[in-house]
């Protein structure tokens, strides 16, 4: 535990927290682009380089721009008049703190019992581009056409249909 | 406090920000935000226990959260669709608004 690490950690958790608390949801996804951020860079202070760089392409890159995206094609930038919170909001919070505190409560009970090995794992990508082609091959084809579907679902979900336009 | 517990306790945070963004907010967009930021809790758990676990270099936590990063954006991509093909049909992205099964 260092200073390196809270800050870190407090880059992060403020870029959630503003994410879910601006009213105006450009904003709030310019925050969320900050969590991201933050959580790439605790990636990387895990010795995690691959995931790390791949969280900023995926997240940064490619995410927070489809969310900045879609919320100008919703013209969801103006604050509506009725608030941006539902009207069930005060149980959403509860729910939300309970299942924080049983987290916490069952992470600080299991502490002492929890590995805690300090040598840094020396994997390079090349130990990761080789697991990939090689032990974890079958999950790889299946996330490859999980995501070429996924994609041309997108696409037909919010593609224009015009005949039905003029029914 | 031993440095793994550190990372759990922010993914628990994270995690419980994310489920609050997602149950108060009413813009389906906010609500797939708070999605996405559980999933980002879940990873870093992954890593961290990847980091800190005696053998890193089976690297199962690292492939699991490798794995779970392109399933997210599968999720991000097809959520972000269906919320533009019910915005195109209904006028809003107010969840509290979208109350019929039927088109």
């Amino acid at each position: 535990m260092d200073f390196v690490f809270y800050l870190i950690s407090a880059f992060a958790v403020g870029g959630a927290l503003a994410a879910v608390l601006l009213k105006n949801l450009v904003h709030a996804a310019l925050a969320l682009t900050i969590a991201f951020f933050g959580l790439a860079l605790l990636f990387l202070r895990l010795d995690a380089q691959f995931a790390g760089f791949a969280q900023i392409l995926v997240y940064v890159g490619a995410v927070a721009i489809l969310v900045v995206f879609a919320i100008l094609l919703t013209k969801g930038s103006e604050v509506p008049r009725e608030g941006v919170f539902s009207k069930s909001w005060f149980a959403g919070l509860a729910i939300a703190a309970g299942v924080f505190a049983v987290l916490a409560r069952a992470v600080l009970q299991a502490a002492p019992s929890l590995p805690n090995q300090t040598a840094v794992p020396a994997v390079t990508v090349n130990d990761i581009g080789n697991a990939l082609m090689s032990r974890y091959v079958l999950p790889l084809e299946i996330i490859a056409v999980l995501l070429t579907a996924a994609l041309l679902g997108a696409v037909i979900v919010a593609m224009h249909e015009k005949e039905r336009a003029k029914q | 406090m031993t440095p793994l517990t550190g990372y759990l306790i922010v993914a628990a945070l994270i995690f419980a920000i994310g489920l609050a963004g997602a149950l108060t907010r009413r813009n389906a967009i906010m609500v797939l935000i708070g999605i996405e930021l559980m999933l980002n809790a879940a990873n870093l758990n992954l890593i961290a226990f990847w980091r800190y676990s005696p053998h890193p270099e089976l690297l199962t936590g690292m492939m699991f959260a490798i794995f779970s990063i392109a399933v997210a954006a599968a999720e991000a991509a097809v959520g972000l669709g269906l919320v533009i093909s019910i915005y195109r049909h209904a006028k809003t992205a107010d969840v509290e608004q979208m109350n019929r099964m039927k088109g």
